[in-house]
C-alpha cells in the first residue's frame, strides 16, 4: 500500500464521497485490520485454549514413617513432579477439564470430615477422620497410576493398606465387596450442579481385592496432606486397576454382599465394567490400551498388564475372562 | 476481481490520477484473516514454552488444534449463508482464507496425532496409525474428514473453478459439510463424558445446514409463484 504525503490541493476540495484522505484511509485500514485480527485471534483463542492450572500454596506436611531404600511395594520409576500430579487431574466433581481441579480445589473443605463405615459389619459407626487416620501407621507408597484415557503418573503416597480397616470394620461373613462412596455436596463440588455422571461418584472393589496388600487408602502426597485435587482427605489407591476406581474424597465404605453399582460402569456400561484391571491387550472400544504416555515423556511407553503388578495381582483373576469382565 | 475492470468501472472524476489514491476497498480483511487465523499457533508455541499446555502438552495440542479446525470450518460455512440472509458480500472473500485455516489445523492435528502415536520416531508407529483408522471409528471418522478436505484445499486456488467448470466446483465443494459433520462425530466420540463442546458445534453446523436447505427450497418457490402470475395474466 502506498502512503503519499497530504497534499494542499486535495485539503481544500469538497468531495468528501470520492476524494480519499490517504492518511485517514490508511489510519481506518490498519485499525479495522488490528480490530479483525484481534477478534477472529481472540475468538479462536477463547474457543480452544484452555491454560493449564498454576502450581498452589504448601500443604502442611505428613510424616510418615521413615523407609529407604524402597519398600516391596514401591515401584522404582521416576516420581511425577509434584506440580504436574497437582494440576493435570480427572475428578469431575470439581469440572471436566484437567485443569478444573487445581482450579476450584478451594472450595472443597477436607476438615471437618466424617467416614461412615457400615453394612455387612458387626457395628456401623461413624469415625472422623483424624481419628480414622491414628488407627494406623501412615506409611509411603510409591505407586503407578494409569488413568484409562492412556496416560500415566508415579504417584508417591501417604497412607495406610485398605485391609487393616476392613478388618477393623468387622466384616460379618456376608461380606463379600467393598463400596466406597464420595462426598455429595454441590456446594463444595461445583461439578456436582451438572449432571455429567450420577452424583455421588461410587466404587467398589471384590473384598479380596480389598484385602490385598497394594489396595491402599491415601490420606497424603510427597509427604503432605493430601491436596483437594487428589482427593482430600481420604482416598482409595488401586495401583492395578484404571484410575477411576481409585474413588477420592470418601465419606461412605459399606461391605456389601452383591456386587456395587459403580458410576462409571453405570454411565458407560460397554467401555467401563466393574474390574478395570490395567489390561494392554483389552482395548476400550474407542482407543487401544496397548500403549500410554507416562506424564512427562513425550513418547508413549506400552502398557503392563495389570499395570506392572501383574506377580502380585495376577494369581486374584485366575479363571477370569479378563476380556469378558473388563 | 481486476484492477482494470475497477478503474473502468468507476469513471474518473477529475484530470488528478486517482486510482493512485484509491485504497482497495476492504483491503485490509484478507490479510487480517489469514493473521488473525494464525493466532492461535504462536499461542500454542508460547503455551509450550511456558508450560501453559499443561502436564500432557501433546495431548492438548491435539485438542486445540482439533478444535481450531471446527471453529474455522464452520467459520467458513457462516459465509455463504450471510450473503443469501443479508445480500452482504464481504463474507465471500474471506471463505476461502478460513477454509485453507481449517485445513492447515486440521493437518496440524494429524501431524501431532501422528507424532503421538510414534510415527516419527520409527518402529510400530505407523502399523498402530492403520490398525487405529481401520479398527477404531473414533479415528477412521477424523481422518476420513481430514482425507475428504484434502481435494477442496487442492482446488482452492485460482483458476479451479474455471477448469472444473462452475457446477462440478460447488458440488465437490458441498463435501464441506460431510467433512464438518464428521469432525463433529470425531469430537463427540473422543470426548469422555461431557459432551457439551461437540454438542454445540454440530448445533451450529445443523442451523447453518438449514439455512442453507431453507433457502434452496425458496428459491424455486418464487420462480414458480413468477410464472404462475404471467401465465395467470
Amino acid at each position: 500500500m502506498t502512503i503519499l504525503p497530504p497534499d494542499e490541493n486535495e485539503k481544500q476540495t469538497r468531495e468528501p464521497s470520492r476524494i480519499i484522505n490517504p492518511r485517514r484511509e490508511f489510519l481506518k485500514s490498519a485499525g479495522l485490520f488490528t480490530g479483525t485480527v484481534a477478534a477472529l485471534g481472540g475468538g479462536l483463542e477463547l474457543l480452544s485454549r484452555r491454560p493449564g492450572a498454576a502450581a498452589e500454596g504448601v500443604l502442611p506436611e505428613l510424616v510418615g514413617q521413615a523407609k529407604k531404600p524402597l519398600g516391596p511395594y514401591d515401584v522404582p520409576d521416576a516420581v511425577t513432579p509434584y506440580q504436574q500430579a497437582t494440576t493435570y487431574n480427572n475428578f469431575y466433581e470439581f469440572g471436566t477439564d484437567k485443569a478444573d481441579p487445581a482450579r476450584m480445589a478451594a472450595s472443597l473443605k477436607p476438615r471437618p470430615w466424617t467416614v461412615k463405615l457400615d453394612g455387612e459389619v458387626k457395628k456401623p459407626q461413624t469415625v472422623d477422620i483424624d481419628t480414622l487416620q491414628s488407627w494406623f501407621p501412615l506409611e509411603d507408597r510409591i505407586y503407578r497410576m494409569r488413568c484409562v484415557e492412556g496416560w500415566s503418573m508415579v504417584m508417591p503416597w501417604l497412607g495406610f493398606p485398605l485391609a487393616g480397616l476392613i478388618r477393623r470394620m468387622n466384616p460379618t461373613s456376608k461380606a463379600k465387596y467393598v463400596q466406597f462412596t464420595a462426598l455429595l455436596d454441590p456446594k463444595q463440588f461445583p461439578g456436582q450442579r451438572g449432571n455429567v455422571l450420577d452424583w455421588p461418584y461410587v466404587e467398589g472393589l471384590r473384598l479380596d481385592e480389598a484385602l490385598h496388600p497394594l489396595a491402599f487408602m491415601a490420606v497424603g502426597l510427597a509427604g503432605r496432606v493430601l491436596p483437594g485435587q487428589n482427593g482430600a482427605p481420604l482416598r482409595l489407591a488401586v495401583p492395578w486397576k484404571y484410575g477411576f476406581k481409585s474413588i477420592k474424597s470418601i465419606v461412605r465404605i459399606t461391605l456389601t454382599e452383591k456386587q456395587p453399582k459403580t458410576t462409571w460402569s453405570l454411565a458407560a456400561p460397554d467401555e467401563y465394567g466393574f474390574y478395570a484391571n490395567v489390561n494392554p491387550h483389552v482395548d476400550h472400544p474407542r482407543w487401544s490400551q496397548a500403549t500410554e504416555r507416562r506424564i512427562g515423556e513425550l513418547s508413549r511407553r506400552p502398557t503392563l498388564m495389570f499395570n506392572g503388578y501383574a506377580d502380585q495381582v495376577a494369581s486374584l483373576y485366575s479363571g477370569l475372562d479378563l476380556k469378558k469382565n473388563f | 476481481m481486476s484492477k482494470a475492470s475497477r478503474s473502468s468501472a468507476v469513471p474518473a472524476p477529475s484530470a488528478r490520477p486517482a486510482p493512485r489514491r484509491q485504497v482497495r476497498p476492504l483491503g485490509w480483511l484478507g490479510p487480517a484473516i489469514v493473521v488473525g487465523g494464525l493466532v492461535p499457533i504462536f499461542g500454542l508455541i508460547f503455551d509450550g514454552y511456558t508450560g501453559a499446555l499443561g502436564a500432557n502438552p501433546v495431548q492438548r495440542a491435539e485438542l486445540q488444534t482439533g478444535v481450531l479446525t471446527l471453529a474455522l470450518l464452520i467459520a467458513s460455512l457462516i459465509c455463504t449463508p450471510l450473503r443469501l440472509m443479508f445480500g452482504w458480500t464481504w463474507p465471500a472473500r474471506i471463505r476461502k482464507a478460513l477454509g485453507l485455516l481449517a485445513f492447515m489445523y486440521a493437518a496440524l492435528h494429524f501431524l501431532v496425532y501422528l507424532f503421538d502415536k510414534g510415527v516419527f520416531s520409527g518402529g510400530a508407529g505407523v502399523q498402530t496409525f492403520v490398525e487405529d483408522v481401520v479398527k477404531r471409528p473414533f479415528v477412521t471418522v477424523g481422518f476420513a474428514a481430514l482425507v475428504l478436505l484434502v481435494p477442496l484445499a487442492l482446488t482452492s486456488f485460482r483458476g479451479s473453478v474455471k477448469k472444473l467448470g462452475f457446477a462440478r466446483w460447488t458440488a465437490l465443494h458441498k463435501l464441506v459439510y460431510l467433512a464438518a459433520a464428521l469432525g463433529v462425530v470425531h469430537y463427540w466420540w473422543g470426548v469422555k463424558k461431557d459432551h457439551t463442546e461437540p454438542f454445540l458445534y454440530g448445533a451450529a453446523l445443523a442451523l447453518l445446514f438449514a439455512v442453507r436447505v431453507i433457502w434452496q427450497g425458496r428459491k424455486p418457490r418464487r420462480k414458480v409463484g413468477a410464472v404462475g402470475k404471467t401465465t395467470g395474466a
